[in-house]
């Protein structure tokens, strides 16, 4: 691989001279990885009852302060760099990218924090902390109201149903970890970067405190199906070092512009690297895990995976068609297309018969990530600050639609069955107005971010020659918007049930994340021009 | 006037006054239609709060309105006459791509003459209204829509482009709309507020294609610039944008063949009648025509066909206001037929435009006083309209009976009142035009004008004099009638407009065209045609005279039966189905509007919601299928993405060695 050559040099010179770092550049990334180490510190070091609010206080701190030196360093419009061994490429749209990560990570991260709306916060490690907090804390009755249980017992150590602190490292290793991953200027720190993101999610959706089967289960689906495109990636990878001789995004792309190989290992890697990546992005045919993932996991869980994992995965999908692959376009953009409408299609239709919220929503991200698609295949400069734009509306829609999911429960936990959510205007008009709001930009209206976003992914598809695609990802989108609106004629037009659930009263931490969602939807419906205008500041270069 | 076309029309182009900035009092011109539109705000959102001291808020703020207005008209007045074209912007309204609107006014004759009309008028009827509704619950929402009213109308006349003055054109159809079905628990005033709203959307079309046509032209909807450069846009897109122009007007203003809503619009209370329906807003489409007169002096047709129009409305609106029993109905069929010379006038071209104005401004005042009269007497005769039952009533309501018959003589044209000058200079005007034109519009207006007479003196004599037939029959809501005067606050504008109606023709007369000209041009009197002008007013008085004479014999000299006598001639019957217009526009445009309704709805519901249907089933069934391969087992999950890696790299070689 690449390090053979190093090698070789490192042989020739007899002295090792330490790559040259870009500290300001990458500063936010180290920030958040340096963080997550010392939240690893904090979680072996501090007495149990004091970890949640130090471990609150130090996430938010490390997003915050990482925030501010991605700023600093943005302002100042810099060039774009490649540093670490020209490991990592800080061009505008890593910058951009990393700003919607960050900024995504908050309202995560304030629901992962949130202990009122389950009491004593969603995750715990065991059955058997389960049965002890039945016994002692008594917030099993689970709805509003017992926060006040929980504050008590979280002081009493051994009765404490508290919960897995260990979920702010994670949280912190797995923000790096995409960070990382749609910087990367290589194929192997692509690689790294996928794994370090992976396995904290891969940990963090077995946690939840209830259901914790469907819990469990969708954690080992998600880690065996993982593992499983992580093989593919990686043996694309193989096969594209073997092409090129190397690794590096650019270097691939000089080796396909002039040379006159066998293209096969060129588009056998190309392939097998798309379906790593498009794993991620939970893309039809490899969506299967999503359903059952986004349903089983905690969804203060699923929020930050649907919205971030997305960012990451399309981020990165983006970097290494526009960079690596950009000159081969004409031969691989037939396979993407047909793997597009294959998603939307998929999304769309299926998302029909769902009757579980969460399942719901999961279909509905597979067919957003077919319209992602669309912009990520335009390699122009307007199809790529669509795509970014797109992940931010996205991201902070598909938080807050999860946080809404959360608020709605009955005894059992969550009530995501659709039937529960019958005339919940009539109880919560609230609540139920934000839903519709989140749902009604999910379809993509007008005043709305996801018209703006939907807007601008097919403007840049259509200019590049991809009329009919458009046309079916319209028709897509009508189909979509069947399952979103039949959810809002079922909470305002139906008869609630007798038993039906209640809504809880969330805590500052959750009605902040909403809050934040949806001003970050409204905002961007209305006034898109900023946002548009930094994704739009410059191209991805390598 | 065929030769000296081209010479008028460079000449009306030339005449474009240099459009001077808006200072002094001119920049407090906004002020002339917040002050209504805010007045109209707060009784909106009081509600109930205001119901006791709402109304007068409403006449404060046209009051103001009115001092504003004429604060303005004096500094103008002191202006050269060429720097009496003022603009004033206030802020971009429209800024998209090629498409500019400003949010800005023109003060210029034309449109002061309209502010003081429509302020001075307003704060009158205001007034009146103030007693009139004293015992409606809902005087608070008719203050507010009024209100609202006058604002919209002061932004009409105000703009200073075409879609503004769209807004203000709109304005004032939902306020007449609101205002006409005020009395919210009658469905006839219901059905005649739907009637009148519809009817003037056909009208609103043709402005709106109008507006369009402009803008595709020139760019431009600034009247500015669509003045100046309309030379530049080919005939027959003038021509076109003439007659839409005109649809609009015919909407507005209740001309053939649109006018069919007007009559029924006195369904709304009746100050409405008098300010809305008569004075201001169906005025509009004169002054619609006559602000847009550079286009019109291009094009001779168009204003023949304006001319023509306003003929045909100045006959049917005094036929059939000759066969109507009803007091209100009478007095809107002869809005119709005023309006009607109105039309004709400006359809002369620069030897009508300031007369239709002038016209107006003298029908705004003795109509007004007409209709405040009329209310007045429905006022003292519990609410009834049918004449029938009237009778007699001069000793009961002096003050009434004085000011309404000063209306009347004005109406008439009776020597040296208002009506004489500025309607006997239209029917001078008409008979001035070669050839046939000549006979047929001024023997067309001379003829209308003995029909007024007539109709007009019947309304007096079954109103005011003969036997009092209301002593014999109890009213329609059972009560005996006990008739009286009316309180001041209605009897002191029915004075005032008294006034108008009496010395508003002699004091307009000499110095209105002079006036006027910035705006509409210099008034060029044609000599020769068909009748000379010395024999013109002859005429018309004879045959105004002989028209009182035919009321006096066929009404004032016989007893009027109770009950509407059924045997009547076939001319009679046909005026009162208003010479079929509502039976042409049913056959015409109703039925097979309902019929291409029926088929629409039809082809909905079978074919495209069929189709809708039956997608989304389709889509149902396969979602329902397609969802089984969803079974939850990891090791078939691995085998899709499997299969789907294998096809990926397969399509991809294909593609790349196919």
């Amino acid at each position: 691989m690449n390090a053979a050559n190093d090698v070789v040099a490192v042989l020739a010179q007899e002295a090792i001279t330490a790559p040259a770092v870009d500290g300001i550049a990458v500063a936010p990334l180290l920030v958040v990885l340096g963080g997550a180490c010392i939240s690893v510190l904090i979680e072996a070091f501090l007495p149990r009852h004091q970890r949640w609010p130090v471990q609150v206080t130090w996430a938010g701190l490390v997003i915050v302060v990482a925030l501010v030196s991605l700023a600093g360093y943005a302002l100042g419009s810099p060039q774009p760099v490649v540093t670490l061994g020209e490991s990592l490429s800080v061009d505008s749209p890593t910058l951009f990218l990393w700003g919607t990560l960050l900024l995504l990570g908050i309202p995560s991260l304030l629901m992962i924090a949130d202990r009122s709306v389950e009491p004593g916060g969603a995750f715990i490690p065991s059955a058997a902390e389960r049965a002890a907090s039945r016994v002692g804390g008594g917030g099993t009755g689970g709805t509003g109201g017992s926060s006040e249980h929980a504050d008590r017992s979280y002081g009493l150590p051994g009765q404490a149903p508290t919960m897995q602190t260990e979920m702010f490292p994670f949280v912190l290793f797995a923000l790096g970890g995409m960070m990382a991953f749609v910087a990367a200027n290589d194929l192997l720190t692509m690689f790294i970067a996928l794994e370090v993101l992976s396995l904290p999610l891969y940990l963090m959706c077995g946690l939840a405190r209830r259901r914790r089967l469907l819990s469990q289960e969708a954690a080992v689906k998600y880690f065996l199906l993982g593992a499983f495109g992580s093989a593919f990636f990686l043996y694309g990878v193989a096969l594209l070092y073997g092409y090129s001789g190397s690794v590096r995004l650019s270097e691939i792309s000089a080796a396909a512009a002039g040379s006159t190989r066998s293209d096969t290992l060129l588009f056998a890697g190309l392939a097998l690297l798309l379906v790593g990546l498009l794993f991620k992005g939970s893309v039809a045919p490899f969506h299967t895990w999503t359903p059952d993932v986004y349903q089983g996991a905690p969804t203060p869980v699923t929020a930050f995976m649907a919205a971030c994992t997305k960012v990451a995965a399309f981020g990165a999908i983006a970097r290494v068609l526009y960079v690596a692959f950009g000159s081969t376009r004409w031969e691989w953009r037939g396979v993407l297309w047909a793997i597009a409408v294959l998603s939307m299609a998929v999304g769309a239709v299926l998302g029909l018969t769902q009757t579980d919220v969460k399942r719901m929503v999961a279909y509905s991200s597979i067919a957003h990530a077919g319209f992602l698609l669309l912009g990520t295949m335009a390699i122009t400069p307007e199809g790529t600050s669509g795509t970014l734009f797109y992940l931010l509306a996205y991201g902070f829609t598909t938080v807050a639609v999860f946080g809404v999911i959360s608020l709605v429960r009955d005894s059992e936990g969550e009530a995501s069955h659709l039937s529960q959510w019958a005339g919940l205007a009539k109880r919560s008009p609230v609540v139920a107005g934000v839903m519709t709001f989140l749902l009604l930009a999910l379809a993509g209206l007008p005043l709305t971010s996801g018209f703006t976003a939907k807007f601008a992914v097919f403007s840049a598809a259509l200019s590049d020659g991809m009329a009919p695609l458009v046309v079916i990802a319209l028709v897509a989108s009508a189909v979509a918007a069947f399952f979103y609106l039949r959810v809002i004629v079922l909470m305002y037009f139906s008869e609630p049930a007798a038993d039906g659930p209640t809504v809880v009263v969330p805590g500052a931490f959750t009605t902040a994340a909403i809050t934040l969602g949806v001003l970050v939807t409204l905002l961007l419906g209305i006034l898109p021009t900023p946002a548009l205008q930094w994704a739009g500041a410059g191209a991805f270069s390598g | 006037m065929t030769t000296t076309l081209p010479a008028l029309s460079a000449l009306a182009q030339e005449a474009q006054p240099a459009v001077g900035e808006a200072t002094g009092t001119a920049s407090l011109a906004w002020l002339l239609f917040a002050l209504p539109a805010a007045g109209a705000l707060v009784l909106f959102l009081t509600g109930r709060r205001s119901d006791r001291w709402g109304h007068w808020l409403g006449l404060l703020t046209v009051v103001a309105s009115f001092v504003i207005g004429l604060l303005i008209f004096l500094e103008t007045v002191g202006l050269a006459p060429g720097e009496r074209t003022r603009e004033l912007a206030l802020y971009s309204w429209i800024g998209s791509g090629s498409l500019n609107v400003d949010f800005g006014l023109r003060l210029d004759p034309l449109s002061l003459t309209f502010v003081l009309l429509i302020t001075g008028v307003g704060s009158l009827i205001h007034l009146y209204s103030v007693g009139y509704m004293s015992h409606d619950p809902g005087r608070r929402r008719f203050f507010a829509q009024l209100n609202l009213f006058v604002a919209a109308m002061l932004v009409l006349v105000l703009a200073n482009n075409f879609v503004l003055l769209y807004l203000g054109w709109e304005g004032v159809g939902l306020a007449s709309y609101l205002l006409i079905g005020f009395y919210q628990d009658r469905p006839a005033a219901a059905t005649a507020a739907k009637k009148a709203f519809l009817m003037n959307r056909v009208g609103d079309v043709g402005l709106a294609l109008a507006i369009f046509l402009l803008w595709l032209e020139l760019g431009t909807t600034q009247y500015n610039e669509v003045f100046g450069r309309i030379g530049e846009v080919p005939s027959g897109t003038v021509l076109a944008v003439t007659l839409l122009l005109l649809l609009g007007a015919c909407g507005k203003s209740g001309q053939f063949p649109l006018q069919s809503w007007l009559p029924d619009a006195m369904e709304g209370p009746t100050p409405v009648s008098a300010l809305i329906h008569a004075a201001t807003m169906v005025t509009a489409g004169v002054y619609l025509i006559a602000r847009t007169n550079p286009i019109y002096d291009l094009t001779e047709t168009g204003r023949l066909v304006v001319a023509l129009i306003g003929v045909v409305t100045l006959l049917i609106g005094a036929i059939i206001g000759c066969a109507y029993d009803d007091i209100k109905k009478v007095l809107a069929y002869s809005t119709v037929s005023q309006i009607g010379y109105m039309i004709l006038a400006v359809g002369l071209g620069p030897a009508g435009y300031a007369l239709g104005i002038f016209h107006l401004l003298t029908h705004g005042f003795f109509k007004a006083g007409l209709f405040l009269g009329a209310g007045s007497v429905m006022h003292a005769m519990n609410d009834d309209v049918d004449m029938r039952r009237f009778g007699g009533l001069w000793r009961k309501m002096p003050v009434t009976f004085v000011t309404f018959g000063l209306g009347y003589l004005a109406l008439i044209g009776f020597p040296f009142l208002s009506g004489y000058f500025s309607k006997d200079a239209i029917i001078e005007a008409a008979f001035a035009q070669e050839g046939w034109q000549g006979w047929v519009f001024g023997g067309a207006a001379a003829l209308a004008a003995g029909l007024t007479a007539f109709y007009m003196t019947r309304l007096m004599f079954m109103t005011f004099f003969g036997e009092r037939r209301w002593e014999k029959v109890p009213a329609h809501n059972g009560e005996a009638y006990h008739p009286h005067e009316s309180p001041a606050t209605m009897t002191v504008p029915m004075i005032v407009l008294a006034f108008g109606s009496v010395g508003a023709g002699a004091a307009l007369y000499p110095v209105l065209p002079e006036w006027l000209a910035p705006t509409v041009g210099e008034l060029r009197e044609l000599e020769g045609g068909a009748l000379p002008h010395a024999v013109v007013p002859w005429l018309v008085v004879g045959l105004s005279a002989l028209g009182v004479l035919a009321g006096y014999l066929f009404v004032g000299r016989r007893p009027v039966p109770v009950e509407r006598p059924e045997r009547v001639s076939l001319p009679v019957r046909a005026a009162r189905a208003d010479l079929y217009a509502n039976a042409i526009n049913e056959s015409v445009v109703e039925r097979p509007g309902t019929w291409l309704t029926r088929i629409l709805v039809y082809f909905d519901n079978r074919g495209v919601d069929g189709a809708v249907n039956g997608i989304a089933a389709g889509l149902g069934g396969s979602s329902g299928r397609l969802r089984r391969l969803q079974t939850g087992f990891v090791r078939s999950y691995a085998l899709s993405m499997l299969g789907g890696s294998v096809l990926i790299v397969a399509a991809m070689l294909a593609v790349r060695f196919a």
